[in-house]
């Protein structure tokens, strides 16, 4: 595949692991509108994030269009190894996805 | 005796299959898909919103939730968001911005080992307050910030 939509920096302190992601996508609300032609801007903004860990799902999360373009993402879990991978897969309402599995520092 | 390990045999087959099947149909997009709740991101009240995607509308305000959010946002494209929830069992964070046209932002669905811990970057319209929503326990919990924003994030 081509080069990954999704930026992953996990790292783990004692037992708890803290994960940073940036996710390139342009989160169109479907509000806005091209200024040329004066047409709407087809809505695209993805729907949901998953993230798992050891084939445990630690967070999903249901997005709408109001996540800012090129989305961050941040949060913490316990009971994780330093060397582990960890599994971040999105999907969008054009029903595209992808996903990017990293290593914890 | 040889009837009852056929029965057994049979029953160990099924039961991996549907496992099989279970976890294969979790990791294609479209069983992601349909669990999105189209309803509470249409809403265009923050009580709405509420209700359809955390089953209730009324939320306790507590202190035990931390929202970190600008005073001013300079640019309402991108408003940094960071909710620290220290309520037990915590499991569901949802962001609502009570003046964006469709006031629910987000809803984060943590695991049992996840921390009550999120931060995202968020689009608003105008000077808002924004809540944060906790789900623990069955219970809502809440806490808000108003936000001042000089240059609107949704409009062209």
């Amino acid at each position: 595949m081509a080069k990954s939509s999704i930026k992953i920096r996990a790292k783990v302190k004692k037992d708890e692991a803290k994960v940073k992601c940036l996710i390139s996508h342009p989160m169109e609300t479907g509000l806005r509108k091209n200024k040329k032609t004066g047409k709407l801007i087809p809505a695209h903004f993805i729907q949901e994030v998953v993230c798992e860990h050891g084939g445990k799902t630690v967070m999903n999360a249901q997005w709408g269009g109001t996540i800012s373009k090129n989305p961050f993402l941040s949060f913490a879990f316990t009971g994780a190894k330093s060397g582990d991978a960890i599994k971040i897969s999105w999907v969008d309402n054009t029903g595209k996805s992808d996903s990017t599995e990293a290593k914890m520092k | 005796m040889n009837q009852n390990r056929r029965v057994l045999l049979k029953g160990t087959f099924a039961a991996g299959a549907t496992g099989i099947a279970i976890s294969a149909g979790l990791l294609t997009p479209k069983a992601v898909l349909a669990a999105w709740p189209k309803a509470a991101f249409e809403a265009k009240d923050t009580n709405a919103a509420l209700e359809a995607s955390m089953g209730s509308s009324s939320a306790t305000e507590s202190g035990d939730i931390k929202l970190k959010a600008p005073d001013i946002a300079e640019n309402g494209a991108v408003v940094p968001i960071t909710v620290t929830s220290k309520i037990a069992n915590t499991e569901a964070i949802s962001i609502i911005v009570a003046k964006n046209g469709t006031p629910l932002a987000a809803t984060f669905n943590l695991g049992a080992t996840t921390k009550g811990f999120v931060s995202t970057r968020i689009k608003m319209g105008k000077t808002s307050d924004v809540t944060a929503v906790v789900k623990a326990g069955g219970k809502l919990y809440s806490t808000s910030k108003n936000v001042k924003v000089t240059i609107g994030g949704c409009g062209g």
